[in-house]
């Protein structure tokens, strides 16, 4: 084995959100508090960071298609080898933090740490880290997929500015988020005022971490059921549909006058806008010949559609349990520790995507459960 | 067995060139060490990010994290030739009459002799830049494919589209094929000399398991060497098809040990393969016979260059344990 191979990966952290959402506010903190680490951070403009580093390196987005005719399969070209430069010299900082533009799609952000191999070699995605601006969410949702896209792939989401709205109004956002991504930490902040031992290595990607941190992640989707995506969905549009028609053409009359009664209302109105939906799978013990040809062929077939997907499973007759991710068509899967004594086996998953067949994906996954 | 001098330095090495009879070791960190009766030390800067030989001229031509293109001379002094603050120069070249080409997004520079710069402007980032052997003409590689830009006249480059990611390229010593890397784990390649508009022109060299880093055209231009692979891979360039339709020779093969540099001798069908894991072999062509120039070490080979005569081979390494190997012994 050569030393670098056996160097420790650098953790990379990645940052989205829309423009002025706080990203550069929390990036000033990452480079200024005093938490004994330094960071390499690799942004697209220097714009506000007011921050003499030398480890500051402006990039040019660049996104490759990979030519293996997979549409999804995207890589960031300037970030293989910008990441190439600073992993020659990796004593100078212990991480690296990647700021995408306002309207980045972070999905061929986190695949070049994942389909690359020199990057992959040197580098561990440590996780993906979405600020979201709580006056401008809905509004943001409405204009833009990115938004939501943005919100769908991230581990940890920071609702940020909640000193701008009614603590209703964040409590609005934060059901709306959740409704998009169910697996999310969220965190509400002002100044993108967060603990950042919350947001900087969280191993949110790493399969032996990632549900150890958080071992109730996928049961979230269950205990908001109330919100939950698809039942919700169909709720407000409804209603959506039912208030538009009632109020035809005095509409305009209608919104003033009872925009602070009408407020609660409309409050969940960001959710109409949302096309993202999570399905949670929920199983007994599986039977390994029949789940990988079947995760396989899901991911193929829907990779496309599919942003995130995770999952702890429960194999008959195997001692540990086995945790899968994945983004798009890529997936990884890796025996994670052993069951413990008196925990339920249980096989669970969760899909966050667009148009997913969830009752597909329930028969399909129930089918690959063994039989005693 | 050849005899190997070490040279024990802190960290990435990147580069090594002979400038004469001495050789250049670049380091990472933006210092330069030549071996001229003793190690002299030269500083380029906080970070250098590749360094290349002026095949026209005794110096090199490095770019770097502070956004600066330098000259450095047989006599170690280094000069400023460009500076673009914040930007990372990744990507450098030296053509004729004292011109040097560098690029940072998606603009492509040449500095003529005179001080005067020209800006060539691509649709996507620029990965690479080669000078061509004949003529003020650079060539720009870039994604799907690679544009051809004639430097002193304001004619529309010639495009030449091939899909995907193309980070890497050379043009062989006769001018009459370009070949580039990919992000792909390929090559590609372009015959220039083309008759007709019919005569296909595309060369695919697929099969490498890793990304190829290192090209290396043998002294008359009848072979093409490459990395990533557990071999060299050696591409057959002799007729005027290039190596289309027929097989490459894999020199030095191990077992799941990759090469990461390979550099041909001066004047004999000679290749020098160095591995991930530090080991260099010398290997002849015409017979395939190996002969071990250095034991493994500390980190992946990441350059190696002959002197003049052919009987020095200087190497580097990721881990900063270099060295000159005596042919002779």
């Amino acid at each position: 084995m050569t030393e670098a191979a056996t160097q420790k990966p650098i953790p990379v952290t990645v940052l989205t959100g829309y423009l002025g959402a706080g990203k550069t506010t929390l990036l000033n903190r990452i480079l200024s508090e005093n938490h004994g680490k330094k960071y390499a951070v690799i942004v697209n403009e220097f714009g506000e960071i007011g921050i003499d580093n030398d480890l500051i390196v402006e990039s040019d987005e660049e996104i490759y298609e990979m030519n293996n005719g997979c549409v999804c399969c995207t890589v960031r070209g300037d970030l293989i080898r910008v990441v190439e430069g600073l992993m020659r010299r990796p004593g100078r900082f212990d991480g690296i933090i990647v700021e995408t533009t306002g309207l980045a799609d972070p999905v061929p952000v986190a695949q070049t740490f994942f389909m690359d191999d020199d990057v992959r070699a040197k580098t561990e995605l440590d996780a993906v880290v979405a600020l979201v601006d709580a006056k401008h969410l809905p509004l943001r949702l409405k204009d833009s997929r990115e938004a939501e896209d943005q919100i769908a792939f991230a581990d940890v989401v920071l609702i940020n500015k909640t000193d701008l709205v009614s603590p209703e109004e964040v409590a609005r956002i934060e059901e709306t988020v959740r409704a998009i991504n169910p697996s999310a930490r969220i965190h509400k902040t002002t100044r993108s005022g967060v603990d950042l031992a919350r947001v900087l290595n969280q191993g949110a990607f790493n399969l032996e971490r990632a549900l150890e941190n958080d071992p109730h992640f996928l049961d979230h989707g269950h205990d908001d059921h109330a919100c939950g995506p698809d039942c919700d969905h169909h709720h407000h549009d409804h209603d959506h549909d039912h208030h538009h028609h009632d109020h035809g053409h005095d509409h305009e009359h209608e919104h003033h006058h009872h925009h602070d009664h009408d407020h609660h209302h409309h409050g969940v109105s960001p959710i109409h806008d949302v096309t993202v939906q999570s399905v949670s799978l929920r199983g007994g013990e599986m039977n390994p010949d029949r789940f990988f040809p079947w995760i396989q062929k899901v991911t193929q077939t829907d990779g496309p559609n599919i942003l995130r997907l995770k999952g702890i499973i429960a194999f008959k007759g195997d001692e540990e349990r086995y945790v899968v991710q994945g983004v798009h068509m890529i997936i990884e899967g890796d025996h994670q520790r052993p069951w413990k004594e008196g925990e339920k086996r249980e096989s669970r998953l969760v899909f966050i995507g667009r148009e997913l067949d969830r009752e597909k994906l329930e028969n399909s996954f129930k089918a690959c459960e063994a039989t005693a | 067995m050849p005899t190997v001098a070490p040279l024990d330095l802190d960290g990435h090495v990147l580069a090594v060139e002979f400038l004469g009879d001495v050789p250049f070791f670049v380091a990472a960190a933006g210092t330069i060490h030549r071996l001229e009766g003793g190690e002299k030390v030269s500083e380029a800067g906080q970070g250098l990010l590749t360094c290349i030989r002026d095949p026209y001229s005794d110096s090199l031509i490095a770019g770097g994290e502070a956004g600066k293109v330098q000259r450095i001379a047989g006599d170690g002094s280094v000069s400023e030739l460009a500076h673009a603050p914040r930007k990372w120069i990744t990507q450098v070249a030296a053509g004729p009459q004292g011109a040097v080409a560098y690029a940072h997004g998606k603009t492509t520079f040449v500095r003529t002799a005179d001080g005067a710069t020209r800006e060539f402007a691509e649709e996507r980032t620029v990965e690479a830049i080669a000078f061509a052997p004949k003529g003020m003409r650079i060539g720009v590689a870039r994604y799907n494919g690679v544009s051809l830009h004639w430097v002193a006249t304001n004619t529309k480059p010639v495009d030449l589209e091939w899909k995907g990611a193309h980070t890497g390229i050379t043009f062989s010593p006769d001018g009459s094929f370009l070949v580039t890397s990919m992000q792909e784990n390929a090559l590609h390649g372009w015959k220039l000399d083309v008759k007709s508009a019919s005569e296909s022109r595309h060369m695919r060299m697929t099969g490498y398991p890793a990304k190829v880093k290192s090209l290396s055209w043998s002294a008359k231009g009848k072979w093409l060497a490459s990395s990533g692979a557990p071999a060299a891979v050696v591409w057959p360039f002799q007729g005027r098809d290039g190596p289309m339709g027929k097989s490459p020779l894999e020199l030095g093969t191990r077992a799941n040990i990759m090469a990461t540099a390979v550099k041909f001798h001066p004047a004999e069908d000679i290749l020098a393969i160095g591995f991930v894991d530090g080991m260099v072999l010398a290997v002849r062509v015409a017979d395939g016979k190996e002969a071990l120039l250095r034991r493994p070490g500390k980190g992946a080979i990441t350059a190696m260059s002959w002197s003049k005569s052919g009987k020095l081979l200087a190497f580097a390494t990721e881990a900063g344990d270099c060295g000159i190997v005596d042919i002779a012994g």
